[in-house]
């Protein structure tokens, strides 16, 4: 049985192909969904931090020589750099207000790209799939890679996470409120700078662990970041801005379309997701879920 | 009187003594032009995403121009070579190849890596009728009508790269190909390569697969290939895309159902790309320091890179060097500085044979001729030493009969 001529077993299984794709899409845009959705800041470096986490990942591998480790540690480390960066860089600029704190962002990533090069040197580095992982499953016809899988799952556990921690907690309460109403927040009481600090280093946590992640899938390099941040955010404004389960849905759709395209027309398997967005745009500006503040 | 004097007289020497100063400082300056050194120029792009290469290139230029000042320089003067960054920007290119021609006042010009960069500065070099010699992966710069008499291109060119290798593997591997390819000029020119050689070997394309350069993931492309079941993959993925198409060739589990085949395969790529991504896959080679046990000027070039700079060269760092080489070897034969003496003399003496054997210029177009390899990344842990990660099953000799006839490309 076929279907534009493509047989019917190949469809289901780039359809499979597309789910695993979605997900990493959903990885990539959970960090600049969480800070641009609490802090209003579009963090232009959150793909560079998506690279520190790689290249930390390489080096903290070659140290201990355990992926579990550095799947732990390396975006801990990069969260620590990226509470530094917000105290230090971005605080004194949200009061000024506009766009300034996004320029920061953004020559932060410049920054941290040339950094990248001084300590890890111009060529790509190398980065196995832990040997747990590797191997695959087959699956009609075409085999879906072991570790793929594991990406999949991981990512539903961080969403699960994280939408526990801002439900049920009393930190993901105060996170809503001070979205919601900042002033308010605060003549209650509440002390936001340091929630606005912990709230970007999340995000850089985020962008670090989809970094460590990626690393056994795609090339682990300086610029690895830039394509990333620009598929990040067509997911993050397709969900909606700052709804993670907009991000969610945004990205496993985005996963599928920009999987079956490639299939039927591998030429514009990467400009499909410009086109999905721009629809979205046209018929629901503000996203599928969006709204502003969270998880609705 | 005695006053007016001596300020006049200092005065005047004062003015005088500029004059010396500065009259000779000229002359001086341009002593160091015609008198002392042989300037050479050479623009490749050191930042970037090319850097690796740019970089083993523009060093092999330097070591070439360190060898041949050693045994005296030429025609009795020291050889200088100039080295600027492109920023693989032809803008950036071209502006440095005119501040080269016009400020520095070289005398040649090398480099060119990024085929589009090159371009630009081969615009630059005709106009001001310098010899240039490209060191790029380019079909268009020895045809009408980017090429010139002025210009030469030392690097193996998308046409050649896929006929040779595609003969090779109808003949060793298989018949029913599926072609992946960048969907830029480079891919299409490698996909119009195999497919025409493919028709005269009795093989066939069975399927093709355009994707945007620069895609980070594969894995959408993948199961239309398992589906057709061919014989023989042909992954045409320059740069970055060679590691995350072969990585995700690899985890998808193609390797286990056909032959893969990499066009042209870098030592660096398969560095960061790991032994489990590029084992078992055939790859085109321009180059491989492993030639230093069969042929003795890849030796020399091999160890005394390496003992320079630590590592071994790989294909562009051949290219550097030969072309530079080359620039060097016409100087001498044509004992000028003239641009078109030396295009003339390289054109008239057009064999010559500086790091992987004997290679020869045509001289219709001015394009050089070379053998390439055929390599394969061999399996995780059995690389040799840290650099030992190819084994060399073939050697491909050059031969005008694989690349477009001068005819084919406008030149009568």
């Amino acid at each position: 049985m076929t279907l534009f001529d493509v047989p019917l077993m190949v469809i289901v299984s780039q359809a499979v192909i597309g789910i695993a794709l979605g997900m990493i899409y959903v990885l990539l845009a959970l960090g600049l969904s969480l800070v641009f959705g609490l802090l209003g800041v579009v963090n232009f470096a959150h793909g560079s931090f998506y690279m520190l986490g790689a290249c930390m990942a390489f080096s903290l591998v070659t140290v201990t020589n355990s992926f579990w480790l550095c799947l732990l540690f390396a975006p801990l480390l990069i969260g620590v750099l990226g509470f530094g960066a917000e105290r230090t860089l971005l605080r004194p600029l949200y009061a000024r207000g506009g766009d300034d704190p996004m320029l920061l962002t953004f020559g932060l990533s410049l920054v941290f790209i040339e950094a990248a090069r001084l300590i890890w040197g111009n060529a790509a580095l190398p980065f196995e799939t832990p040997t747990l992982l590797s191997g695959s499953v087959k699956m009609g016809m075409t085999y879906l890679p072991t570790y793929r899988i594991f990406v999949i799952v991981i990512t539903a556990v961080i969403v699960g996470v994280l939408w526990v921690v801002l439900r049920g907690t009393n930190f993901g309460l105060i996170v809503r409120a001070g979205t919601n109403d900042p002033l308010m927040v605060r003549a209650l009481g509440v002390d936001l700078g340091n929630v606005w600090s912990w709230v970007f280093a999340s995000g850089c946590v985020l962008a670090a662990l989809a970094g460590v992640l990626a690393a056994p899938m795609r090339r682990v390099f300086a610029e690895m970041g830039l394509t990333i941040i620009i598929e990040s955010f067509v997911v993050v404004v397709v969900g909606g801005m700052g709804s993670l389960s907009g991000a969610l849905v945004a990205g496993l759709l985005i996963g599928e379309v920009a999987s079956l395209t490639a299939l039927f027309a591998p030429k514009m398997a990467d400009i499909v997701i410009f086109i999905v967005m721009a629809v979205v745009l046209m018929l629901r500006p503000r996203g599928l879920l969006g709204e502003p503040g969270l998880m609705e | 009187m005695k006053t007016l004097g001596r300020r006049k007289f200092l005065k005047w020497l004062g003015a005088a003594g500029a004059g010396v100063v500065m009259s000779r400082s000229r002359y001086g300056h341009v002593a160091a032009q015609t008198r002392d050194t042989i300037k050479i120029g050479f623009v490749a792009s050191l930042t970037g995403g090319f850097s690796v290469f740019a970089s083993d290139a523009a060093r092999s230029a330097v070591l070439a121009v360190e060898q041949v000042n050693a045994k005296g320089g030429l025609l009795g003067k020291k050889v200088e070579l100039l080295v600027r960054d492109d920023q693989l920007n032809p803008r950036v290119g071209a502006q440095k190849a005119r501040e080269l021609i016009e400020n520095d006042r070289v005398q040649f010009m090398g480099g060119g890596l990024a085929a589009h960069v090159q371009m630009a500065m081969n615009e630059q070099t005709k106009k001001a009728n310098m010899l240039f010699i490209s060191c790029s992966m380019s079909d268009e710069i020895t045809a009408k009508p980017d090429g010139s008499r002025l210009t030469f291109h030392e690097g193996l060119n998308p046409t050649i790269v896929a006929r040779s290798i595609a003969g090779w593997v109808a003949q060793n591997l298989g018949k029913r190909w599926w072609v992946l390819y960048a969907d830029y000029a480079w891919g299409k020119q490698l996909l119009a390569g195999f497919s025409r050689v493919a028709e005269q070997k009795g093989a066939a394309v069975i399927g093709s697969t355009p994707y945007p350069l620069g895609s980070s993931d594969f894995s959408g492309y993948l199961p239309r290939i398992q589906g057709a079941k061919p014989e023989v993959l042909l992954v045409a993925s320059p740069g970055v895309d060679t590691e995350n198409s072969l990585k995700a060739i690899t985890s998808f589990g193609l390797k286990k159902e056909m032959k893969v085949v990499h066009p042209v395969l870098l030592l660096s790529s398969t560095k960061a790309g790991g032994a489990e991504a590029f084992a078992g896959v055939y790859a085109g080679a321009g180059f491989y320091w492993g030639l230093k046990d069969k042929i003795p000027s890849a030796k020399h070039y091999v160890e005394t890179y390496w003992a320079k700079y630590g590592q071994p060269p790989d294909i562009y760092g051949g290219y550097g060097y030969g072309s530079v080489l080359e620039i060097m070897r016409g100087i001498e034969l044509a004992k000028s500085l003239d641009s078109e003496a030396v295009a003339n003399a390289l054109r008239a003496n057009p064999t010559y044979d500086h790091y992987k054997g004997k290679q020869w210029w045509r001289t219709c177009d001015n394009k050089s001729f070379q053998d390439q390899l055929i390599v394969k990344p061999r399996d995780p842990g059995k690389n040799e030493g840290e650099w030992g990660l190819f084994e060399i099953i073939s050697t491909i000799k050059a031969d005008e009969a694989v690349e477009r006839t001068c005819a084919e490309k406008g030149w009568a």
